[in-house]
């Protein structure tokens, strides 16, 4: 089964294009102009970060901002809130850490997700072992679970893993957390190829892009990456809608030239 | 029967389970194999336990106490985890680890650390084993415990000051885990409670299971049967799980003793951060809470998962004692056995002091899991006392 969100980037990458999702950390200051621009841009769809507390998988930069917005008072409600009001033409997730979907309950929380257009979801520390329970119940609310494969991931579990993947496969593209690195990992495009070799579900690498050079380099196998961090440190650095804006382009131009 | 091996998964009921990134799970997976192949073999424990007795100090003595024993009105014996090498229970665990990550080929060890009881054990045992060893502690809680910083430098540790979030023991298991994906191949996680992903709870509960069976042994051969209470505080739970697990199968009434401000189980919602489903403090939407109280070793905002199973069905049940409480015991026992315990240990203590009037006549085995010598200097400025030039 597929559902809108994986429609939409199939029906891009049968077009022949490379697929970029960006990610945004919802409730830093002015970050629904951060995803207005990052789609006029050239986004192919766009991940807003519900900021936790201890995001465990993130590295520096993400958790300052998470930490910024927290701060600022953003909570689960209030990201939603101001996501149902975005209209960018291009599919929305959420990213954020499994004890906000396990507080409110999965049916609360998928449904929650719902009313804020969005359709997918990505849970970081929730791995294939433990997520049946609410793939279950995200799927019947019509909420498609993205899942994480890890360069350690071990050939037994991979088929399994794309295969309850609904959305795209984010191939972590190293061991650590998110952050932009001064190469691409060789495991990127390993971890990517490894997948596309079980799956038709697009596959995209995230954790450790640093720059578009490296983007083009990790879609040489994958479908398409996504850029969180070097995105973020635009807005962290103040750069606001208009800096992630021309990142976002420069990705796009990189990604389109191949 | 409680208190034995998880269900498939690291399920104690619903809790446990292994809520990790999925680059962390092989990992897990290996960590949890490597265990069950160490602990079945005879060599290996064998050789924990001889490093515990030559090196650790075990077995630990049980000390009867007759003059605090005299003032309560109940019979009160001190598993004494204090006289331990390093100064604390700690040890049993980190030995453990670090004999099983040296069996794994693991070259260098990462812990995260409260008071910095947990560091100062682990940088002990990579010392003994020769591995690399970094310890990670919120900048609060290296404020509050420099002593604890500079032992484990001496020690050959690296000591990193965690600057995120809360800036105390929650946010340092975050950067251990962090630093933990990003060095598998050669990295020991060596995590200091009964606590996080599979197969962690089960596997340090198993390494502290010494303590609780020393002391079985040992109020049967003082007193002739099982004590009527046993009682520890509780941080991540550790060494209240070590002696519980002694006394499980008995009759005896399990305490385990919170910390007003870091009463997860008290509060009872359950919660999934640090790799497990488990009761945590976190406001309404599911934000991680910070724990606050007196001891830097109790302040993380969750629990094991064995405890949020015990108390679930009643096993085990979890009072919490303030601050002021807390220091009323630590002096207490200073002056009535000459034994300064942790402030850590002090809720424990503290507990007894408070239920006194319910415990008449009874025997009560409380696990003294950690000295004081720590925390003398925060007495000091908490007692308004100067310093005798």
């Amino acid at each position: 089964m597929t559902g809108s969100f994986e429609e939409a980037l199939r029906s891009k990458r049968a077009s022949g294009k490379k697929l970029l999702v960006v990610y945004v950390t919802g409730g830093f200051e002015n970050w629904e102009a951060s995803v207005e621009a990052a789609a006029a841009a050239g986004a192919d769809a766009i991940e807003i970060g519900i900021p936790f507390s201890d995001p465990v998988m993130d590295g520096p930069v993400i958790q300052q901002a998470s930490q910024i917005a927290l701060d600022r008072g953003a909570t689960p409600l209030s990201v939603l809130q101001a996501a149902a009001e975005l209209d960018t033409g291009i599919p929305h997730a959420v990213m954020t850490y499994y004890n906000l979907a396990h507080n409110p309950g999965h049916d609360r929380f998928a449904a929650s997700l719902v009313r804020a257009g969005i359709t997918a979801a990505i849970l970081p520390d929730l791995p294939f072992v433990e997520s049946a329970p609410w793939r279950e119940v995200a799927s019947k609310a019509g909420i498609e679970t993205v899942m994480l494969a890890a360069p350690t991931t071990p050939d037994h579990r991979l088929g399994d893993l794309c295969a309850a993947a609904h959305g795209f496969v984010y191939a972590v593209g190293l061991l650590g957390v998110t952050g932009e690195r001064s190469a691409l990992a060789d495991t990127a495009t390993k971890i990517a190829a490894r997948c596309k070799a079980v799956t038709d579900k697009p596959v995209l690498v995230g954790v450790g892009i640093g720059s578009p050079a490296q983007a083009v380099e990790a879609c040489s196998v994958a479908d398409g990456v996504i850029i969180g961090s070097a995105l973020v440190r635009q807005m962290l650095d103040g750069h606001g809608a208009e800096g992630v804006g021309q990142l976002v382009s420069r990705y796009r131009a990189a990604l389109d030239e191949g | 029967m409680v208190m034995i091996e998880p269900t498939s998964g690291g399920r104690f009921g619903k809790f446990g389970g292994r809520f990790v990134p999925e680059t962390l799970i092989p990992a897990c997976e290996e960590l949890e194999v490597a265990f069950r192949e160490a602990w079945a073999d005879p060599t290996f424990v064998d050789d924990f336990h001889r490093v515990l007795r030559d090196y650790g100090g075990r077995p630990s003595p049980l000390t009867e106490c007759f003059r605090l024993s005299n003032q309560l009105g109940c019979r009160v014996l001190l598993k004494r985890e204090d006289l331990n090498h390093t100064g604390s229970h700690k040890i049993n665990n980190v030995i453990g680890q670090a004999l099983l990550a040296q069996r794994m080929g693991k070259t260098r060890l990462v812990a995260e650390t409260g008071a910095g009881q947990h560091g100062v054990a682990t940088a002990t045992a990579a010392a003994l084993l020769d591995m690399d060893c970094k310890v990670y502690m919120g900048a609060v809680d290296v404020q509050r415990q420099s002593l604890n910083v500079f032992r484990m430098q001496l020690l050959g540790a690296e000591v990193e000051a965690v600057k995120s979030g809360s800036q105390t023991l929650k946010d340092a298991v975050n950067e251990a885990l962090r630093d933990w994906v990003a060095t598998l191949e050669g990295t020991h996680y060596c995590l200091g409670t009964v606590m996080g992903p599979h197969p962690y709870p089960w596997m340090v509960r198993t390494f502290h299971h010494v303590i609780g069976d020393e002391a079985n042994e040992q109020c049967l051969a003082l007193t002739g049967t099982d004590p009527d209470v046993v009682v520890a505080c509780i941080g991540g739970g550790s060494n209240a799980a070590g002696i519980f697990s002694g006394f499980a199968s008995s009759e005896s009434r399990l305490v385990g003793v919170e910390p007003a401000g870091g009463a997860a189980v008290g509060r009872g919602i359950p919660g999934v951060v640090h790799g497990m489903n488990s009761y945590l403090m976190q406001d309404e939407v599911g934000q991680v809470q910070e724990a606050k109280s007196i001891s830097a070793g109790l302040d993380y905002p969750g629990v094991g998962p064995e405890h949020a199973f015990l108390a679930s069905i009643g096993r085990a049940e979890y009072p919490s004692v303030n601050d002021q409480e807390v220091i009323e015991a630590f002096q207490l026992l200073s002056r009535t056995e000459g034994i300064i315990p942790a402030l850590e240990t002090a809720h424990a203590i503290a507990w007894v002091v408070r239920e006194a009037k319910n415990l008449q006549g009874q025997t009560v085995l409380i696990n003294l899991s950690g000295r004081g010598d720590k925390d003398v200097d925060q007495m000091m400025e908490i007692l308004n006392v100067d310093r005798v030039v």
